[in-house]
């Protein structure tokens, strides 16, 4: 099939210094060491970090608790500025899920072999963070409990959702993306999970596994539909990433609010989705591999592309914000110009400077392979990169919408306590999950990194079509890896 | 299934030649497969291969990770997975703008500044969507069916050490109903093919 049939390092300018696996695994070895994540006794900073995030999702519950019981009065939305922090946090966290679906799709259809050890553990990442974003649009809604009469179905109210309007697009689009996340990481368990019922010593993990795992057996036959459709996935998400936050950005860009409605919206929302969700991978991907000693499957190599990935759409999300004050002049309106000026030297100019040094300025460090591959560094600018995405949400949706046409209904925005303490709280919501995720689950791809395993060990310059193979004898280890000998095409 | 793995001892017997009479009577065990394990995945492709030359069509391999090198030796490389999920790919499109066109356009038109109801172009985007989503389940539900999964207990899974099956051990199996089966027969091909362990399966 065609993603097993590509050699990337016999043609891609990324040759690695650094392998993908570092030498010394067997097939058993890379199988036991990354169920060992699972199987072996939690950690101490698992516990902790654990405590640390139950203490947020406690947070947030009581944050929703107080919002459903006294209403969105209780945050510091109002008129002018009716989308606050809900909003922010909406776009904010979408945008991380991004990453998880660009590791897992787009690197896998243009054959960048080393998303195969953080596919997983992004594709988790995705899955929370779509999470934590649906609860914010539903939580504004004022009456969450009646979210599904945003759902087109035949209701005794007798009135129907407005397919015109991009909000609806929305509901669609982050519905549909969340659905297909979760069965493209499950679809990626399904084998993983028969490997651990396989290794589970309990009764419990034996039958939860097993249930899962649906009885899979690691047939050939099954494993040839299980590419093809794994590969029809990866097509399919692709185009799905792209519309989703494209889709965001409509919301804005079909309104008419000065700064909003701008035709750069749809890749700009693109390019910064998949900039904040690298930064994010970084930011767990650093911490988790040095607790669980990952560092020769998350190796060197994965941080530095990650960072080369993170500098090239900083770049693009940082010709937008060049793209937007120019659009802003050249528009030669008066609103628009003066949105620009306002951003610059008005009430917010903190946070549009502080968008500028964190989005912009900071990432210019990753010229330097120095940097690039010194981790505290790349941990602290990640962090800085994430701060920089939330400020960018915080200056288009504020800044645009405190002081629109009437200079009498111009307004500032002040978010309480609530708005901080449901976005910590999603904060902790998404650590929880994500640690829930890491005791219970294999963090890597185990499958996907024998196929991994299997080529490095074949060697740079096979050949590996799916007909011919050539055959190159340094195999060593106990499971030994060499292809049959050269035999004809069977096409 | 897994408390069966150790207990069944028909599992690990050899021989009995007996069952591959596929009996019919519910009391006698039939015959499932013979099967038998590999130390690597170079010689479970040179077994595969030479069991398709020598006529075997029923058959089948278990690997830890997906193997081109073995469905190309079983000459098993076709399947519908693509065909299904095109199907409930259009079918999501055609489906995405039934609903939108019932809505807009037939059940509760709405006039917007005197524009057409029927205005297509809004429909995309909601289209768009329901298209991947009827792929995506196309794809993902249709390969578990497929496969025949969910299928809790096989009986492959009585095979002696199939354990190592999903983490690194290699097991070819040519099944009972293939027309040229015969135990001896198969028992000695798989030995003349470096199969390590051979153990005759029941259902």
């Amino acid at each position: 099939m065609a993603v097993q049939s590509l050699d990337p390092r016999e043609s891609s300018p990324l040759a690695p210094a650094s392998p993908v696996i570092e030498p010394g695994h067997t097939y058993g070895t890379l199988n036991d060491k990354i169920s060992s994540v699972v199987f072996r006794s939690t950690p101490t900073a698992w516990f902790v970090t654990t405590g640390v995030a139950f203490v947020g999702v406690m947070l947030f519950l009581y944050a929703v608790t107080i919002l459903f019981v006294r209403g969105v009065g209780i945050w510091g939305i109002n008129i002018p500025v009716g989308w606050g922090f809900d909003i922010i946090n909406f776009v904010w966290w979408i945008g991380i899920g991004h990453a998880g679906t660009l590791i897992s799709a787009i690197l896998l259809l243009t054959r960048q072999n080393w998303r195969t050890s953080i596919n997983r553990f992004a594709e988790a990442m995705t899955l929370f963070a779509v999470v934590c974003a649906g609860l914010y649009p539903i939580l504004h809604l004022g009456r969450p409990w009646v979210f599904y009469w945003l759902l087109p179905y035949p209701s005794t109210l007798g009135a129907w959702p407005q397919f015109n309007s991009p909000l609806l697009w929305d509901v669609f689009a982050v519905s549909t993306y969340a659905t297909v996340s979760l069965l493209f990481w499950y679809t990626g368990l399904i084998p993983d999970l028969a490997t651990m019922r396989d290794k589970s010593k309990t009764w419990l993990g034996k039958f939860g596994y097993g249930i899962f795992a649906l009885g899979w057996r690691g047939s050939a036959r099954h494993w040839g539909r299980y590419e093809m459709a794994y590969l029809l996935l990866a097509g399919l998400s692709t185009p799905l990433v792209v519309s989703v936050h494209s889709v965001v950005s409509l919301d804005f860009a079909a309104g008419v609010v000065p700064g909003w409605q701008v035709t750069v919206f749809p890749p700009y929302f693109v390019a910064g989705a998949i900039f904040s969700g690298f930064a994010m991978v970084l930011t767990l991907a650093i911490p988790v591999r040095y607790i669980y000693k990952l560092q020769d499957l998350i190796t060197l190599r994965h941080l530095e592309m990650m960072a080369k990935i993170m500098l090239a759409t900083g770049m693009i999300v940082s010709f937008g914000y060049f793209l937007e004050v120019f659009f802003g002049w050249y528009s030669a309106n008066v609103f628009e110009v003066y949105l620009t000026q306002n951003r610059m030297v008005g009430p917010y100019a903190w946070a549009y400077w502080a968008l500028w040094a964190c989005n912009a300025l900071s990432i210019q460090l990753l010229w330097f392979k120095r940097v690039r591959t010194n981790i505290p560094l790349l941990f602290v600018l990640a962090i800085i990169v994430n701060i920089g995405m939330w400020l960018e949400r915080f200056v288009i949706i504020v800044t645009a919408l405190h002081r629109d046409f009437l200079p009498s209904a111009w307004g500032m925005y002040y978010p309480t306590v609530w708005d901080w303490g449901a976005y910590i709280g999603t904060l902790g919501v998404f650590l929880f999950l994500m640690m829930l995720f890491l005791r219970f689950l294999p963090p890597i791809a185990i499958a996907e990194m024998q196929v991994e395993l299997k080529k490095e060990r074949l060697g740079p310059g096979h050949a590996h079509g799916g007909h011919s193979h050539g055959h190159d004898g340094d195999h060593n280890g106990q499971a030994k890896a060499g292809m049959p000998e050269p035999k004809a095409s069977k096409a | 299934m897994l408390k069966r793995q150790k207990k069944d001892p028909q599992a690990v017997e050899p021989g009995a030649p007996k069952a591959a009479k596929v009996p019919r009577s519910p009391a006698a065990p039939r015959a499932y497969a013979m099967v038998a394990e590999f130390d690597n995945e170079e010689d479970l492709v040179h077994a595969a291969e030479a069991a398709y030359e020598a006529g075997f069509r029923k058959m089948d391999a278990f690997t830890p990770y997906p193997s081109e090198e073995v469905l190309d030796a079983m000459h098993a490389h076709h399947n519908r997975v693509p065909l299904v999920v095109l199907i409930t790919g259009l079918l999501g499109t055609l489906l995405g703008f039934l609903l939108q066109y019932y809505i807009m356009v037939v059940d509760y038109p709405l006039n917007f500044n005197g524009r057409a109801p029927f205005a297509w172009p809004a429909f995309v985007p909601a289209m768009f969507e329901t298209t991947i989503l009827g792929a995506a389940f196309g794809a993902v539900f249709g390969m578990i069916l497929m496969n025949g999964l969910p299928l809790p207990y096989h009986p492959i899974f009585n095979t002696p050490n199939f354990k190592r099956a999903s983490k690194d051990g290699y097991f070819f199996c040519i099944e009972a109903s293939d027309p040229s089966y015969e135990p001896a027969r198969v028992r000695q091909f798989f030995y003349d093919h470096k199969a390590r362990n051979v153990s005759e399966l029941n259902w």
